[in-house]
């Protein structure tokens, strides 16, 4: 196959942002989970845990508290308002003040119609839920506390169980805080507290049950099963605890909540959790989403028993000029621009090249505003960027002489407002966005002016956001890639819509047009690949029998989708593509692995004589060396470049832990 | 002299030798080439058996057990009665001209009769090592010590088929030389070998060298010298004193080992007769534990006494030697600090050292050693146990090693003898000062067991470094079978019984009460409604210890025991089939508390170790596999064990796996340091 000069660049200091809280729809299968910044993220439990939305943060807008009601979203925070999210358009559609100082809760009635906030002053405050918007209905009784966090009974319409923050715990003098509760059918209270302790209280009477002392630190958050046979529990220490309603012996049928599995998976505090049917889902200061099916819920020993970690966003965060060697981080409030550096002389496999240049940071650009950056694009001759927020798409040209300048294109058209993609075409004419209702816009950028030429719409009537884009090279085509999985082709030349890809049930995670075939790639959260082929609107060949023998599981079970293609323009077969831990080159001319062969073959070709290696090679050629992958791209020079994000550095960056959990302490 | 039947006498300036023995109920009298026997019962002098043989006699020896045996003074051997059936048979000369015989002594062992005879050819010595029926000889050549010098003493020991020799030459130096009695007869000859040896001891003998003295190989551990001048008084006055040499460097003046024992056997020799009168023939020896020395018309016996806890604290199966060794000083006097003190003072004898003894003790108007022992004889048990706590804190510790072996001995014989007299905190006190082991005072512990004193038990247990695996075992039977209900009344050692406490109700800590509060600050204190209550809970991830809690103390002091695996092993098949099980039982609880709460070996507490732990579990199947497998009860367990020892090999094998791929990242360690950026050539195939 050949040798590649590689960029390894790990000087993308991205940090996730902590997770703060979550909720989990059981009924859409969604995941919402809110980051300290103010980002709410969607994850779709039914395709492989794909995050499938990403509504960018704001400075301010602290989210305490989420809360699913159908298919809406409401969030409440420490600014003190309510909002609820337009899931469509990835921005809060509004936003109501409640009036009682920062909210610390929000919860909803099982029937949907009364949302119930806890706020600072002491007060709980239901709103009604109405269509498009919610009202407010009372207040309750003032308490002298704040309310930390409260929860509504299943089944009993009007009743509500609060509890508050002021609750004297064992010690005298020190103040016990309860984090969280969780209330029962049976009117039986679980309560989560910062002693330590989970106890559970007969609602009833208002006795304590029993208690567990569970940690040296707080208890920060409990999840009720929707069965109510089983509760967890997180802790500042970073573990979850399970207790389950079950008869302490096999025989005897009375029941008692018994403390029963631990789980240790994050290094700092849980400060959010959801309980799944099948699965323990956590979240906290280490940023890591971690999803941990209970074994007794699900089969052992395959790919839904596995636990998966989620660290990075499902999305390219790096934008690479191709032709210029120019790379573009994105973080939520700036962009940097960096010049790879250069090497001299070569060297033979394994060996790490002197650097001549080293890497410069060309430019940072801090964004205007409160709204956080939710999208960027660098064009491929490195001389337009372009990002956008919630509220505004801002449009840069940058000029290379001796210095570097940058100038911002002052008048964009007003169509280019509020988008969720942006892309440039090859050859930098034209800017591509995606905006409301799946459509796309089409601006014409130029020198003199930046024009609105077309807004490009498809006729399925999903209403649901473009995650991708991607034009082809030759500038005919542009493929649109939706969260209903749809893909819908556009010919630039006519500006109409020139088919849609066969709709498959997985979201597609990336897609990308072959520069000289014209076919396009899909890759889809579920790992499959397919290769469309433009003219003809149908699959390909390839495409057919790599369905027809099937991927081998190994590539199947990888826990993190793929998220960006290339093509090697000096061998039309090659298609680059990576995920977090590794990356690929599929060689189209040679035949797909035999499914009892082995994928990651790599070691067994090196360690082979060259005429032996044409025998055992496949199609999947898979490389390790580089791990926790933000984007592997490959450069007009055909040198590779391979940007990481080890998480080791991302730990080192974190505030330390309340307990350094020590090997043997 | 009933009870001296092999002593043999050299009558000063006498020119006859006597052998007297019990088995031919006779007595011969040998004057040179005639020899006269006469009958025990008949002992007129007219009335004896008269021979004349054709040689000069030499001595007649005889030993029990043996035939009497006559060695000519040209070397020859004949039996006795060989001799007197031909009298006028032709001796051989086996010495060569101007060859002397110095010295000579009979051994016997188990098959064969041996005389060794030194002898003294122009100022070079040799050895003959006769063997009798068939008759051999083996001659060798004593290594030459510093010209001029001829060995005082010869002393002949038989053990461990071997004949040990000592001999001790005027400049002090105490050889010993070991022959083995196998290896003999292959070349007869007058070829003689080197004799190989090897210093025993060298004595201080100050500037002159020792006129006359003896030396003798009390057991393999002693030596008694008897010598003038005093080995270590210099060069001044001639004394004569007597040492015991241990074989750990110890060094015992036996003079104040006399003073010790006087009272004890009746026998008191006043101190100026020593001194006073001694013969430069001196000569020593010793039977039952009595050393007897002839000098001039006197008559010394001294009764002795081996301190055996020196040579088990030296060389004794001390397994945590090196954890003890801060804690206790050295309790074995050693010889270097005795020989040195008195080096510095080289004016000090043996005599002055003795009265500094008893001034010191008279100066306390306290007992001294002697009139506690006899107290203990008498006394009732408080008056003993307050006169011993006196004693002790008022001894050094030096002093304290033998006495606190004669008090615990005495106390103990009392016990035996007396079933109404038991001083349990009286023995308590003395195990505890560390002075004490199993080899001093065998029968303590089972005295113990037999009192049911399981707290002296423990302290024996833990302090004794030579416990015989026999008495360990008779230990562990017993703590087994000692109902729950009567362990829990005994007060054992606080530390270990809050170790084990700790490990019962560890993880019963954080459930909580019904109704009830603060469950982190309450600590049942009565273990036994504790240990009901997990019985009652009985939920089935918790470990309920199989037996009550003192007799898990007890036992975990069995499991700290050293031990070897042979010499226990058969006394653990002693053990019946349920107490193995409850044992097994037992052993398992400690090793899943071990494994699963990943204990922490909780500092300062005596406890013990995984190791220990299996290593019993090893033990314990290996002595009683079979029964176990016929034991319907025991299956259940067995699996358990089954499937515990193939976890650890699982465990081992994984390690092994994680060992190596450490390894391999060690390795790698080196290349390994990316930085921020770096352009680097891969391959893909």
């Amino acid at each position: 196959m050949g040798e590649f000069k590689v960029h390894r660049v790990r000087f993308f200091d991205y940090i996730p942002s902590a997770i703060r809280t979550m909720a989990f729809n059981s009924q859409t299968e969604r995941l919402a989970v809110a980051r300290a910044d103010g980002a709410v993220e969607i994850f779709n439990f039914n395709d492989n845990f794909f995050q499938e939305k990403v509504i960018p943060g704001q400075d301010g807008r602290a989210i305490e508290a989420l809360c699913w009601v159908g298919h809406r979203l409401f969030s409440a925070g420490l600014n003190g308002e309510i909002t609820e999210y337009d899931l469509e358009n990835l921005r809060p559609q509004y936003t109501v003040d409640a009036y009682g100082g920062p909210i610390w809760t929000i919860s909803s009635n099982s029937q949907g119609t009364q949302l119930a906030v806890g706020c600072e002053d002491g007060t709980v405050k239901i709103f009604a839920i109405l269509e498009e918007r919610i009202q407010f209905q009372r207040n309750l009784n003032r308490h002298k506390g704040r309310i930390i966090s409260l929860c509504w009974h299943p089944s009993i319409k009007t009743e509500m169980e609060l509890l508050v923050d002021r609750a004297t715990g064992a010690s005298k003098n020190k103040e016990v805080v309860v984090w969280s509760v969780g209330y029962l059918s049976d009117h039986t209270i679980i309560s989560g507290d910062s002693a330590g302790k989970v106890q559970i209280w007969n609602g009833l009477t208002g006795t304590l049950v029993r208690t567990y002392l569970v940690t040296k630190w707080d208890v920060l958050v409990l999840s009720v099963s929707k069965d109510e046979s089983s509760v967890i529990a997180g802790t500042s220490e970073g573990t979850v605890i399970q207790f389950q309603f079950i008869s302490s012996t096999v025989d005897q049928h009375d029941k008692e909540w018994v403390r029963t599995r631990t789980f240790r998976n994050h290094s700092h505090d849980v400060s959010a959790l959801a309980h799944t049917d099948t699965a323990v889902v956590s979240g906290g200061m280490d940023t890591q989403l971690v999803v941990r099916p209970l074994l007794d819920k699900v089969e052992k020993n395959t790919q839904e028993s596995a636990l998966r970690k989620i660290a990075f966003p499902h999305r390219s965060l790096v934008g690479c000029a191709k032709k210029a060697g120019l790379l573009l981080f994105q973080f939520p409030d700036r962009l940097e621009l960096w010049k790879l550096g250069e090497s001299e002389g070569h060297g033979k496999p394994g060996d790490r090249l002197p650097v001549k240049r080293k890497p410069e940071k060309l430019i940072e650009l801090k964004r205007k505003g409160e709204d956080h950056i939710c999208c960027s694009a660098l064009s491929a001759c490195g001389g337009w960027l372009a990002y956008s927020t919630v509220s505004n798409v801002r449009l840069y040209r940058i000029q290379y002489s001796n210095t570097i300048s940058i100038n911002k294109v002052s008048k964009l058209p007003k169509e280019l407002r509020s988008v969720h993609q942006l892309c440039f075409s090859s050859d930098s004419s034209k800017l591509f966005a995606s905006s409301c209702q799946s459509s796309v816009i089409v601006v014409a950028v130029s020198q003199q002016e930046c024009r609105y030429l077309h807004t490009l719409k498809h006729k399925t009537g999903s209403r649901q956001p473009v995650h991708l884009l991607c034009a082809s090279d030759d500038g005919k085509w542009l493929a649109t890639a939706n969260t209903d999985c749809e893909i819908h082709i556009y010919n630039l030349h006519k500006m109409k819509l020139h088919c849609m890809v066969p709709v498959y049930n997985s979201c597609p995670t990336t897609i990308a047009i072959h520069p000289v075939t014209n076919n396009l790639i899909s890759v889809h959260a579920d790992q499959q690949i397919f290769e469309f082929s433009l003219v003809q609107k149908e699959y390909t060949q390839w495409s057919r029998r790599l369905q027809t023998q099937g991927l081998l599981s190994l590539w199947l079970e990888r826990d993190t989708p793929i998220t960006h293609i290339t093509f090697n323009p000096k061998n039309l077969d090659h298609i680059i593509l990576h995920d977090t831990y590794m990356f690929c080159i599929i060689d189209q001319s040679l035949p797909f692995p035999e499914l009892n062969a082995v994928l990651w073959n790599q070691m067994t070709l090196k360690s082979l004589p060259v005429s032996q290696r044409i025998g055992q090679s496949h199609a999947f050629k898979i490389c390790k060396s580089f791990q926790h992958l933000m984007c592997v791209s490959l450069l007009e020079d055909l040198s590779l470049v391979v940007v990481e994000r080890p998480l080791l550095d991302i730990m080192s960056q974190l505030p330390a832990p309340v307990r350094q959990k020590k090997f043997a302490t | 002299m009933k009870h001296l039947p092999h002593l043999e006498q050299q009558a000063a300036g006498g020119r006859a030798r006597v052998a007297h023995t019990s088995n031919t109920a006779a007595s011969a009298l040998v004057r040179l080439t005639v020899i006269r026997i006469w009958k025990e019962d008949d002992i007129l002098l007219d009335k004896a058996f008269k021979a004349t043989v054709s040689s000069d006699v030499w001595k007649v020896h005889c030993t029990h057990g043996g035939e009497p045996v006559v060695l000519f003074q040209r070397g020859a051997v004949r039996l006795l009665d060989s001799l007197l059936a031909a009298p006028q048979q032709p001796i051989e000369e086996v010495l060569a001209q101007e060859e002397a015989i110095r010295w000579s002594a009979i051994i016997v062992t188990e098959t064969q009769q041996f005389i060794i005879i030194t002898t003294e050819q122009k100022g070079e010595h040799f050895l003959y090592l006769q063997r009798l029926n068939p008759n051999s000889v083996q001659r060798y050549r004593l290594e030459r010590e510093e010209p001029g010098l001829s060995p005082l003493s010869f002393s002949a020991t038989y053990r461990d088929k071997h004949i040990c020799l000592l001999y001790l030459y005027p400049n002090g130096h105490v050889y010993q030389s070991v022959l083995s009695v196998r290896g003999l007869g292959t070349e007869e000859g007058v070829q003689a070998l080197p004799l190989p040896r090897s210093l025993l001891l060298g004595l201080p003998v100050g500037d002159g060298q020792l006129e006359a003295a003896s030396a003798m190989a009390l057991d393999e551990a002693h030596v008694a010298v008897v010598g003038v001048p005093h080995p270590s008084a210099g060069g001044g006055k001639g004394s004569l004193s007597f040492q015991l040499l241990g074989a750990d460097g110890g060094l015992y003046d036996f003079g104040r080992a006399l003073c010790l024992h006087s009272t004890v056997t009746g026998l008191t020799v006043p101190s100026h007769n020593f001194i006073a009168v001694y013969n430069l023939k001196t000569s020593l020896w010793s039977y039952s534990n009595k050393v007897f020395i002839p000098h001039g018309k006197t008559l010394s016996i001294i009764p002795f006494e081996c301190p055996k806890s020196s040579l088990a604290s030296a060389l004794g199966k001390l397994k945590h030697t090196k954890t003890e060794e801060s804690k206790t000083p050295n309790s074995v006097p050693s010889w270097n600090n005795i020989l040195h003190g008195e080096k510095a003072q080289p004016s000090k004898s043996a005599e002055t050292r003795r009265t500094r003894m008893t001034r010191k003790s008279q100066s306390t108007t306290n007992l001294t050693t002697d009139q506690v022992l006899e107290l203990i004889k008498t006394a009732p048990v408080e008056e003993i146990q307050k006169e011993v706590e006196g004693f002790l804190t008022r001894a050094e510790f030096q002093d304290l090693q033998p006495s606190v072996g004669q008090l615990a001995l005495t106390l103990v014989s009392r016990s035996l003898a007396d079933p109404a007299f038991y001083s349990s905190s009286t023995l308590a006190q003395l195990v505890h000062t560390r002075c004490l082991c199993h080899s001093v005072c065998p029968d303590l512990v089972l005295l113990a067991l037999e009192k049911k004193d399981y707290f002296l038990c423990q302290l024996c247990l833990q302090f004794f470094p030579d416990i015989p695996e026999a008495v360990t075992c008779a230990c562990l039977k017993a703590f087994i079978s000692i109902p729950d209900v009567d362990a829990e009344k005994v007060s054992l050692e606080p530390d270990s019984v809050e170790f084990m406490e700790n490990l019962i109700t560890r993880d019963r800590a954080e459930a909580g009460l019904q109704n009830g509060f603060s469950p982190t600050s309450s600590v049942v204190n009565d273990h036994q409604t504790r240990a009901e209550d997990v019985k009652k809970a009985s939920a089935p991830s918790q470990l309920i210890c199989p037996v009550g809690l003192h007799k898990a103390v007890l036992i975990n002091e069995i499991l700290q025991t050293p031990y070897s695996d042979t010499f226990l092993l058969p006394h653990l098949k002693d053990l019946s089939s349920q107490h193995v099980v409850l044992f097994l039982q037992y052993l398992q609880f400690l090793y899943l508390k071990y494994s699963q709460d990943a204990f922490p070996q909780m500092e300062g507490f005596r406890s013990p170790s995984l190791s220990q732990i299996m290593d019993w579990v090893c033990l314990l199947l290996d002595a009683h596999f079979t029964v176990l497998v016929m034991t319907p009860e025991a299956k259940g367990l067995l699996l358990n064990l089954h499937s515990f020892v193939k976890s650890q090999v699982r465990l081992v094998s994984e390690l092994g796996k994680i060992e190596g791929s450490l390894q391999e990242l060690h390795k790698m360690k080196a290349k390994e340091s990316i930085g921020q950026y770096s352009i680097e050539i891969i391959e893909l195939f």
